[in-house]
């Protein structure tokens, strides 16, 4: 213990009463009100998620029991004969977000280098903001100009492309259609891609803004190039949060519905040729929703509780990488 | 390669490199990929917000902001009232609910939990909550509400979209509370304030430009939103300004019934919704951006 020189403490008088005063002063009740409020408006959060488990499986349940696991393996979706199997659905998102994700990464990547690494520092606030425009811009809108646009000047290209690759074994599968037309698996993935992006690239960006000045350096001063340097210190750096930017991207391509609802051609089927029609989870829904009835409603809203746990999986997933890469990176500093 | 290099290029720049012309073919290679991958995403940006533009303003007028959506859809000409204030109606009623209740959740997980189990499992979920997809959310509130009340109205599409802005508020005003200097909190302490006081006279204050805009652009989000409002307002022709009582519509959903459309009538009245909605959400965002702009700069200057 230090010597203390001080004056001998205080006399162990009782503590100054606080200014509001009084043994019960009117701020404690107005404590206890704020503690209960913010308590309860943050377990409204599990209040939610545990409703829309519930209250959904309990609305979807029937169609899996009239359907059995039939719902689950069966292409068949005949609303009108009360068949309803969802796999081609699954089938559609699964693919559609695949590609999707093969076209957004390296382009997410590449966009968020080019932030961190070479633009000047002047660009990059801009950059960003532009980018993250594209996030702003509804996915409605999206589903328009793909509609209105996109959809009917593709089949031509789609067919260009076709005819080059048709010789090449499993390219000349995939890129083929049939028939070829504007609203396909690819053109959903399309946009789907653009719609990614921005989320890829914010948080790939903010994993790369962490990469230690020092270990860039010494990069350099091993004499390495700029890509040199990003292979060797930024991505083995980032790997973690570039895993969760892509699982949070997966995420969103999963449950978005609007815009692929529109582009993707509404045709129920399981082929390897992407410039073919198709259909997905969520665009059912919105298509078919709005006129369903009995089973085929359950069945929707079945399809529905699918999208949330595999979305709340994903999600739980990239989370926890992100998080842990957060606090690694907060321990080695 | 062939040539060995006998002494280091000096005091050039280091981000050039001094490799081989491989190393250095590589390394112009990969900045060329970066920015290509950028302006390949401009590009379709860029021509979406000009396509809007475009086909958008030749149909915009005051009777098309203001007049009923013609009863025969097939019909040509103007009117996108209803669904305007539509929108308009659904994204405040959601607001109004979300904010206070994102707010007070924020609070708890930033001034209260301290690192509580439960504060823990409430922020991760909250995170995760933000990645539920609003088709979900749609149906959600179509069981809970919709379906159980027999009611179809603007409220159950509030529901639907507080419950988007929810978590995204949450987390946002838990994140503007955290940038508050301890030293605030203490110095209310010590003239006497209780936390609750506190938390409300000094700590809220001194986060609100950032809480603001945080709130901005989860309206933006919201108000371009389809998915959550398919199942649960109905469709209607007519302004109606009511919250509870008969169905509604709003752009979004215009937009998507009109852009599936053969008709050019329809086609117009879409891309004419799209333009509108499109400043609307810009509006929201610029708003935010210009919030937490001012706030950075006072902060700054501090």
């Amino acid at each position: 213990m230090a010597i203390d020189t001080r004056p001998a403490p205080a006399p162990a008088a009782p503590p100054p009463a606080p200014l509001a005063g009084g043994p019960n002063p009117p701020g404690r009740i107005s404590d206890r009100v704020l503690f209960v409020l913010a308590i309860v408006g943050g377990g409204l959060v599990l209040v939610i998620l545990a409703l829309i488990a519930v209250s959904m499986i309990s609305k979807g349940w029937p169609a899996v029991r009239s359907q059995g696991l039939d719902y689950f393996t069966s292409d068949v979706w005949d609303p009108a004969h009360g068949v309803f199997g969802t796999l081609a659905f699954t089938f559609g998102t699964v693919v559609i977000s695949a590609i999707a994700l093969l076209f957004a990464v390296p382009l997410s990547v590449g966009i968020a280098l080019f932030i961190t690494e070479v633009a000047p520092r002047s660009l990059r606030r801009h950059i960003i903001y532009v980018v993250d425009l594209l996030a702003a811009v509804p996915s409605v809108v999206y589903g328009l100009w793909g509609i209105a646009v996109l959809a009917p000047a593709l089949p031509g290209f789609y067919t260009y492309v076709h005819d080059i690759v048709a010789p090449i074994p499993v390219l000349g599968t995939v890129l083929d259609g049939d028939p070829i037309v504007g609203k396909s698996f690819m053109t959903a993935a399309l946009i789907l891609a653009l719609m990614v992006t921005p989320i890829i690239t914010s948080i790939t960006r903010e994993t790369f803004a962490t990469v230690p000045q020092s270990q860039k350096d010494a990069a350099y001063a091993l004499g390495a190039t700029r890509w040199e340097m990003i292979r060797a210190a930024v991505f083995p750096h980032s790997r973690s949060g570039m895993v969760s930017a892509v699982l949070l991207g997966l995420g969103r391509a999963i449950g978005e519905t609007i815009a692929v609802a529109l582009v993707i051609g509404s045709n129920a089927q399981i082929t390897a040729k992407m410039f073919s029609g198709g259909d997905a989870l969520p665009s059912v829904i919105a298509n078919e929703f709005g006129e369903a009835t009995g089973t085929q409603r359950s069945a929707l809203i079945g399809m529905g509780v699918m999208i949330f746990f595999i979305t709340l999986t994903i999600g739980i997933i990239a989370r926890t990488v992100l998080n842990r890469s957060a606090r690694r990176a907060e321990g080695s500093l | 390669m062939t040539t060995v290099a006998t002494a280091p290029p000096a005091r050039r720049s280091i981000t050039s490199g001094s490799g081989s012309p491989r190393r250095r073919l590589t390394n112009a290679a990969a900045t060329a990929g970066m920015f290509l991958s950028l302006l390949i995403v401009l590009v379709p940006l860029v021509l979406i917000i000009g396509y809007v533009i475009k086909k958008g303003l030749p149909i915009m007028s005051w009777q098309f902001l203001t007049e009923d959506i013609p009863l025969f859809s097939r019909a040509t000409g103007p009117g996108m009232g209803p669904a305007i204030a539509g929108t308009l109606l659904i994204t405040g009623a959601a607001t109004v609910m979300a904010v206070p209740v994102g707010v007070l959740g924020g609070i708890y997980l930033s001034e209260y939990s301290r690192g509580s189990l439960f504060g823990r499992v409430i922020r991760f979920l909250a995170e995760t909550m933000t990645g539920v997809p609003s088709i979900v959310m749609g149906l959600f509130v179509f069981t809970i509400y919709t379906l159980r009340f027999q009611k179809v109205n603007a409220f159950g599409g509030a529901l639907a979209l507080g419950c988007l802005m929810l978590p995204v508020i949450i987390r946002t005003t838990e994140e503007m509370l955290k940038l508050v200097p301890g030293d605030l909190r203490e110095s209310s302490y010590a003239l006497g304030g209780r936390k609750a006081a506190t938390i409300v006279r000094v700590v809220l204050p001194a986060a609100a430009s950032g809480i603001v805009s945080g709130v901005l652009l989860a309206v933006a989000r919201a108000a371009g939103e389809t998915a959550p409002l398919l199942f649960t307002i109905g469709i209607v022709n007519q302004t109606n300004w009511h919250l509870f009582s008969g169905a509604n519509t709003a752009l979004s959903v215009q937009i998507f019934s009109n852009a599936q459309s053969v008709f050019p009538g329809p086609q117009e009245r879409a891309w004419g919704a799209a333009l509108t909605l499109i400043v609307i959400v810009f509006l929201f965002t610029i708003a935010a951006r210009l919030v937490s702009a001012f706030f950075t700069r006072r902060h700054a200057s501090q």
